[in-house]
This record gives C-alpha cells, sequence and structure tokens, in this order.
C-alpha cells in the first residue's frame, strides 16, 4: 500500500512558471513598471512566451536589459520603443492599429454590422412573403379541394 | 426586367459567402508558408549602434564603431553553440575566398572555443568582435545566430539575414544586395 502510494506520487507532476531572478529595486514605482513591461513584452525567440515567463537566454537577456533601462528612470514609453526598434512588433501583445493589423481591430465590427443588416433584411422579406400569402383568398375550386382532403384524412 | 434584375442581385448574395471563402483561403493558404520564426527586420536604414567590444583573437585589442563602417561588408553572428552556424561557415569561408568583406562577431560564448573553431574550420572574418554577455547582439536586435547584417561604407544596415547563408539564398537574392551596398 505505501509503496503504491509513493508511485503514484511520484506521477504526480506540478508545473513551475516562475522564473528565478533577484532584481532589487528602488522604488516601488520602478518595480511595477518592470512587472508590467516584462509581462507586455513578448520573447522574440518564442513565439507565445513573454518576457517575465521564458528562459531562453534572449529573454534573460531582454530582462536585465529592460531592467537596466528602468534604473536609468526611463519611461515606460521609452523603452517599450527601443525594443519595438530591435524585435519589431512582434514584442508587443497588443497589435498597434497599423494598415495590416487593422482587420483585426475593424473586423469584428464590420462582421456584426453587416450580418446585422443581413439579418434585417432577411426578416423584413419574409414577413412581406407571408403577408402576401395570407392576403389571398381561396377560391372556389380550392376550397372543394381542401374539403375533399379533409374529408379524406378523417375516414 | 425587374425580374432580370431580381435574379441578378439573388445571384450576387449567393455569391458573396464564396467569394468570402476564397479570401480567407487565398490569406490562410499565404500564412501556411510563412515562417512565423523570422521577425520583421527593423533595424534597416540605421546606422550601427555605438558599442566597445574586444577582439576575439587579441583580447586587449578593443573595437568601436568605426570598425563597422569605410566598406560594404557583412556582420556575421556566430556562436560555437549553434549547428546552423557550423553548417554556414565553410561557405562564408568561400565567400571570403571570392573577396567578400566579413566581419564576424562570436555571440554569448567561450572565447576558447570559439577560438579552437576558427583554427579548425579556418576563419573567414576580417576582424572578429567578442560579444560574450551579448549586449551588442542585443542592441543589434539579434534573437538568435546566425544572423548577418549587410553594412554598407557609411556604417548602415541595408538588410538583415536570418539564419544560414548558403549557396542557394546568397546566389538568390543576397548577392544582389550585396553588390547594391555603397
Amino acid at each position: 500500500m505505501k509503496k503504491i502510494f509513493v508511485l503514484m506520487t511520484l506521477m504526480l507532476s506540478f508545473s513551475v512558471a516562475a522564473v528565478i531572478d533577484v532584481y532589487d529595486f528602488e522604488t516601488e514605482e520602478q518595480e511595477a513598471l518592470f512587472r508590467t513591461l516584462t509581462a507586455e513584452l513578448r520573447c522574440p525567440k518564442c513565439q507565445n512566451n513573454n518576457l517575465a515567463d521564458s528562459n531562453a537566454s534572449i529573454a534573460k537577456d531582454m530582462r536585465q536589459k529592460t531592467y537596466n533601462m528602468v534604473v536609468d528612470g526611463k519611461e515606460e514609453d521609452e523603452i517599450v520603443t527601443y525594443w519595438i526598434d530591435r524585435f519589431g512588433n512582434f514584442v508587443l501583445y497588443k497589435p498597434p492599429v497599423t494598415l495590416g493589423t487593422a482587420i483585426l481591430w475593424v473586423g469584428p465590427g464590420l462582421f456584426i454590422l453587416f450580418g446585422g443588416l443581413i439579418i434585417v433584411r432577411n426578416s423584413r422579406r419574409k414577413v412581406s412573403v407571408e403577408t402576401d400569402d395570407r392576403d389571398e383568398e381561396l377560391s372556389s375550386a380550392e376550397k372543394d379541394r381542401l374539403a375533399k382532403i379533409l374529408k379524406d384524412s378523417e375516414k | 426586367m425587374t425580374n432580370d434584375v431580381k435574379k441578378k442581385k439573388q445571384l450576387m448574395t449567393r455569391l458573396i459567402p464564396l467569394i468570402v471563402f476564397l479570401c480567407v483561403s487565398i490569406f490562410l493558404y499565404i500564412g501556411l508558408f510563412r515562417d512565423a520564426t523570422v521577425l520583421e527586420s527593423t533595424f534597416i536604414g540605421r546606422p550601427v549602434p555605438e558599442f566597445a567590444l574586444n577582439d576575439l583573437v587579441e583580447p586587449e585589442l578593443q573595437h568601436d564603431k568605426s570598425v563597422l563602417s569605410g566598406k560594404p561588408m557583412l556582420l556575421n553572428v556566430w556562436a560555437t553553440w549553434c549547428p546552423t552556424c557550423y553548417s554556414e561557415h565553410k561557405y562564408l569561408n568561400e565567400l571570403a575566398e571570392d573577396g567578400v568583406y566579413i566581419v564576424g562577431m562570436n555571440y554569448k560564448d567561450e572565447r576558447k572555443k570559439a577560438l579552437k573553431w576558427l583554427d579548425e574550420l579556418d576563419n573567414p572574418y576580417k576582424i572578429s568582435l567578442y560579444d560574450p554577455d551579448g549586449m551588442l547582439g542585443l542592441d543589434l536586435g539579434v534573437y538568435g545566430a546566425p544572423e548577418t547584417f549587410f553594412i554598407d561604407s557609411k556604417g548602415i544596415i541595408q538588410y538583415k539575414h536570418v539564419g544560414d547563408i548558403n549557396p542557394r539564398n546568397w546566389n538568390g537574392e543576397l548577392k544582389a544586395v550585396y553588390e547594391q551596398l555603397k
């Protein structure tokens, strides 16, 4: 029993996401800025890791450089621009509005707008078709036929 | 008459989903062949940043950005831990023999290993910079090795190639880029 228990605990695995680096900051604002930046900047070598999560050596270097810039008193914008200059908009998790990314920003809105228009138009058409039918009276021949069908089905 | 117009309109509305589908297909098809690991180059048209690095072969010698101007050249970023650099090295030797001016930057590496590598495989580099902590690399936007920068005589980066240089891509496009450098 004990052996089985030990075996089972061995099979459990825990994911460890934190990267252990120690940085000292002079002020709390600097530390907060560093935390936001490393969470919002993306590691260029990895497809989907931010700087804070990645263990890639480029991410380590970038954390160090970001730390240096934060401690030097650089503003958030300056630091972000520094990285965009080097690695392009890829380093940003939130894509800026450019011609190439416009579809991402405008697309959903257009989709809802056009979809809504089509739905409204189609439903209107259906209503008018239905009312057309209702207005039509049955001719006497049709009435006779209907009566006959009903009579047949009752048998 | 009005019936014709109505029919045409209906045909158009029926075609819209097809057109949208075709657009999306083309978009996704192109995406299939795009290498997601190659980032857009953003350093093009800018001068080489300031730096002070020691020479790889002669540790006492220090270089600054002036070594990266004066003539058209390639700045090749390499390391001994990079297998692609190994396969690229032979071709760099050939290019150097053909008169292409190549400066090497040994990136996040150990001097001993790097020297052994150049000793065994030949040295295509006119100058070898040694960047052990990768800080110039970071300043240049290097995110892997090998990477090669095409620099003109004014010290301005005109092109960046990510990945190895081989006969195929050199004769395909890179040679033309190099010959256009002034």
